[in-house]
């Protein structure tokens, strides 16, 4: 790796495994591009990486406060890395209320990088320091290294001569922090030049401004003494040679859809509304029209998913996307999908709940709702993603199983893995599971009357789409006889294919892989049973607990309904099973209903993810007891 | 498969071809019977195969329609059928997509996807079953139940304002608004007719006899006198003449006013002459129904096309949108799958 800007100076270089850095600043300091300009550059220098961003739920909170910080965290690494880092080592501070939310996160003598500009009195006061207290001066802040930056004032200097007002100028203070980071971490400029310039095509002065604030960065790191004792760090690259992209789980679910639609031949159709965190598949999916893609940004929830079954019943892949409220609305209609016997893939990126809740934190409390949430008797696969990359073979596999069982489906996934990101090595259509939709063939006067409710061995009826010639038929919400979906209230009928949907659902359990074990060995003392995006926490604690010598597996639950066939087995040979989850505890409850056993929960209730810490002294505070 | 490869010869349709084989269970004497009829007599005329067709419905009495018809056909949830239609629209432009939906399904439980489907136009065929009460739920009052009705939940009377459902559609962007009536088939047919016609969400308002929870609702226009008095069929470019020609409307201005044609001196050529393309003369019709059409002197109660006018339909402005989209070429699966921002790691 050689850096595209010479250093005037011999500075030391030290290698590092991994580090955590943490982007904070007030909302209007542009820590999310800047968190995410990092990111991409050290992405394409194939090193490990997970991202996190983390703002307000207000467009525009009070600058200066608590409530108005945002921030980006990553982790990256020379070995893999499934988490942002349960700590961080490095913190950018723009601002005192940066500093102030997140010093607690910060591993002990980790370094801060602080705007001085940003503790001035009025900053102070808004970020609640008591009168007369700055903690870049009263050596509070003595367990950590602390370089105070005069980030503003440096970059007024370098654009002084840009010809850009005042205020622009002062914007561009983000990007002086990019390239200090740039230093720091002996990473490459150029990657962020093209992307200004690209970003900037028609103000060649406030691209070239950009550019230079990223060099000032750059080289105040270069020519200043402040980290002569620190010196520099490089993060060797892990990544085997190949094409990657960065996705967040947001992004992924979109292309899933697209490539899911592609694979089976069929045309994609988005029936969605706005919800955080949820928006970003519809506007990635909009910008899919190339791809043939239609979305249809509805009135309500209710109208994304029922133009979303409309599709369904003319034969496209139908989807639609939300987070808990909207699913909360949705029910009825998915009721009816459950009834019709149609495909469909709900996506809910689920967030704090009940009502509006914690709109932009994750939970994984709409499990329940997934699973139950409709009246009558309706059962409806339910899957998780683990990852933002798993993000993709989730959806894609929820679009498989609904069109080839034809059935809707939960898939879920959360505001964590939606907005989190982390690179992906781009896949070969050639590798993804066939999905073969099974269309009813045209009908001539002389063959046999069309049956819409006759099934096959697996229970699964025909798909048959208007246009068809002689498969004129009607269906609808009310229940219908077996085979020939007439209306019928017959008693005997209604128990029947209550029960035969049922059976539909509980027999993709022939057609789903088998249960693996994680990591860990087969038999033992604890087992960590998971799911959804919890993944990279338990994965992490897992792995060092292993380390230290404790007897733990994990296993991460893709398939919630139905269960893979082996799961009870593989429940059967730990002495004790943790299920943390970031509800009051849900899945839980189902495992023990399901397989008449105790596990113990480990829940967490708070709108942040686990981070691996918190389950690694679960795990080994429970096998202590175990031993003890 | 027949072993015959000529080519096939297009079967000449009549109604009885679109019935199913499921009884309609409507109360005898239901309005719904005869506009079921229209639809059935309507049908053979579009020249459209049957497996191109698809009526789609939400709940209540007059959304079991789809079960009698020999087409493809969807009963949904309540109040749903518009935005079922409009996705299975929007996905398949091709196909011929009819709603059946009635004052309660459409304009209460529905009532906002009522408004966003007639702003978006989607070429949908909406016909509206309007008898001014809940029936399948045994007689409740609806949305467009009259001020004063006692029903079993307005037992005082209704106190709640009534919609207006030509001013509604055209309020909501609507591009095609007619009335109908269910006791008069032969007008009903042909609005039916103009209605398929129309490309855009083409909305139709069928007044229909509720006999057992709402009967004689529509009273004040059934009668042959009752007809000739209170109602005025509009007709293109035609003058507004009612009472057996002896009546017309003469336009003040924006105030419509009775007159009496041989009385007052005004021949037929001063009259308010109809143009199905003014959305404010069309507006002023919709306010028609605002008065009480059994008082003396009100206006009589419009009858056919009040507004008619092509814009471009939601899936052509999509699908529009998409072909310019794919103008370089459809986008291919390696593409997709590496997106714009990919980069190459290469070996150590």
């Amino acid at each position: 790796m050689t850096d595209t800007t010479k250093s005037t100076r011999q500075v030391n270089v030290t290698s590092k495994t991994s580090v955590s850095v943490l982007f904070a600043g007030d909302s209007g300091d542009g820590m999310q591009l800047t968190g995410t300009q990092f990111a991409n550059t050290v992405a394409t220098q194939g090193t490990e990486l997970n991202t996190f961003p983390n703002f307000p739920a207000e467009i525009r909170a009070p600058a200066g406060t608590i409530a108005g910080v945002s921030g980006f965290q990553l982790q990256f690494s020379s070995k893999p890395v499934y988490t942002p880092g349960a700590r961080f080592d490095v913190m950018v501070a723009m601002n005192s209320a940066a500093l102030k939310a997140n010093l607690k996160d910060l591993h002990r003598g980790g370094i801060i990088i602080a705007g001085t500009e940003g503790f001035d009195e009025k900053n102070l006061k808004l970020a609640g320091y008591p009168e007369g207290a700055n903690p870049l001066e009263d050596g509070s802040l003595s367990n950590y290294i602390l370089f105070p930056v005069p980030i503003l004032q440096l970059t007024r200097e370098a654009l002084k001569e840009s010809g850009l007002s005042s205020k622009e100028i002062d914007r561009c203070k983000n990007m002086f922090v990019l390239g200090l980071l740039y230093w720091l971490y002996t990473l490459p400029l150029e990657g962020t030049f093209e992307t200004l310039r690209a970003k900037f095509q028609k103000n060649v002065h406030m691209a070239e401004a950009n550019i230079r604030a990223v060099k000032a960065g750059y080289f105040f790191g270069d020519e200043t003494e402040l980290f002569a004792n620190l010196g520099r760090f490089d993060i060797a690259p892990q990544k085997q040679h190949g094409t990657y992209r960065r996705v967040t789980g947001n992004e992924a679910c979109a292309i899933a859809l697209t490539a899911a639609a592609k694979k089976a031949g069929l045309k994609l159709f988005l029936g969605s509304y706005p919800i955080t965190p949820a928006t970003e598949i519809l506007s990635t999916l909009a910008k899919k029209k190339k791809y043939g893609v239609k979305t249809y940004q509805a009135e309500d929830e209710i109208a994304g998913i029922v133009s979303s079954i409309g599709a369904a019943y003319g034969g496209a892949l139908a989807a639609t996307n939300t987070s808990g409220p909207g699913l909360a609305l949705k029910t009825e209609a998915l009721g009816l999908a459950v009834i019709l016997e149609l495909p469909l893939v709900v996506i809910n990126v689920q967030r704090g709940g009940p009502s509006t809740g914690l709109p932009t934190k994750p939970e994984q409390s709409d499990l329940f709702m997934a699973m139950y949430g409709r009246h009558g008797e309706a059962p409806l696969p339910v899957i998780a993603a683990s990852s933002p990359v798993d993000c993709f073979y989730c959806t894609y596999e929820a679009a498989r199983i609904a069109v080839e069982h034809m059935t809707p489906v939960i898939c879920l996934t959360d505001g964590y893995l939606a907005l989190s990101s982390e690179p992906w090595k781009v896949e070969s259509p050639d590798n993804l599971a066939p999905i073969t939709p099974r269309f009813h063939a045209p009908r001539q006067p002389v063959d046999p009357p069309f049956l819409p409710y006759k099934r096959d061995d697996r229970q699964v009826r025909a798909w048959a789409i208007p246009g068809t010639k002689g498969l004129e038929h009607r269906i609808g919400g009310l229940e219908k006889q077996n085979e020939t979906g007439n209306v019928s209230h017959d008693p005997e009928n209604h128990e029947l294919m209550t029960k035969l949907r049922a059976q539909k659902i509980n027999q993709i359990a022939d057609t789903i892989p088998l249960q693996t074990i994680d990591n860990g060995p087969e038999k033992g003392d604890l087992l960590v049973l998971g799911w959804g995006s919890s993944y990279g926490a338990i994965k992490t604690a897992v792995e060092q607990a292993i380390e230290q010598g404790y007897s733990v597996a994990h296993a991460h639950l893709r398939y919630i309904h139905p269960f893979p066939k082996n799961l009870e087995e593989i429940l059967g040979n730990y002495k004790k099973i943790l299920v943390p989850e970031l509800n009051n505890g849900q899945l839980i409850h189902i495992i023990r209903d399901t397989f008449l056993i105790a596990p113990e929960g480990f829940t967490k209730i708070q709108g942040v993810p686990f981070n691996e810490m918190e389950i690694l002294i679960k795990i080994t505070d429970i096998i202590k007891e175990l031993q003890s | 498969m027949t072993e015959n490869t000529t080519i096939p010869v297009l079967p000449v349709l009549i109604a009885k071809d679109f019935a199913s084989d499921q009884e309609p269970k409507w109360c005898p004497g239901c309005g719904d019977h005869a506009v079921l009829q229209q639809i059935k007599n309507v049908l053979p005329e579009l020249g459209i195969a049957p497996e191109n067709i698809v009526f789609v419905s939400g709940i209540g009495c007059s959304s079991r329609l789809p079960y009698y018809l020999a087409t493809y056909g969807v009963h949904g949830i309540h109040g749903r059928a518009l935005p079922m239609a409009t996705g299975l629209k929007v996905s398949r432009p091709e196909l011929s997509v009819w709603v059946g939906t009635g004052d309660g399904d459409a304009l209460s439980i529905g009532g906002n996807h009522f408004i966003h489907t007639l702003r978006r136009n989607p070429d949908l065929n909406v016909v509206l079953f309007n008898n001014e009460i809940y029936g399948l739920t045994k007689g409740q009052y609806s949305p467009t139940s009259k001020i004063g009705l006692r029903t079993v939940t307005s037992p005082s009377g209704v106190i709640d304002q009534p919609f207006n459902t030509a001013a509604l559609t055209l309020g909501s962007g609507g591009s095609f608004f007619a009335r109908a009536f269910d006791r008069d088939g032969k007008f009903l047919r042909s609005i039916l007719k103009r209605a398929a016609l129309h490309k855009g969400t083409s909305l139709v308002e069928i007044y229909q006899n509720c006999p057992i929870f709402n009967g004689g609702a529509f009273e004040a226009f059934s009668s042959a006198d009752n007809k000739a008095n209170n109602t005025v069929y509009l007709e293109q470019s035609k003058p507004l003449i009612f009472a057996r020609g002896k009546r017309g409307i003469w336009l003040d201005g924006f105030q419509p006013i009775v007159v009496d044609l041989d009385k007052e001196g005004i021949s037929s050529s001063d009259l308010w002459i109809h143009d199905e393309t003014d959305i404010n003369k069309a507006s002023i019709l919709a306010h028609f129904a605002d008065d009480h059409a059994d008082l003396e002197e009100s206006l009589p109660r419009p009858f056919g096309v009040f507004y008619a006018k092509e814009r471009i339909t939601y899936e052509d402005a999509l699908t529009s949108q998409i072909s310019d989209a794919q103008k370089n070429g459809i986008g291919t699966f390696e593409e997709l799958l590496r997106g714009d921002q990919s980069y190459e790691i290469k070996k150590a």
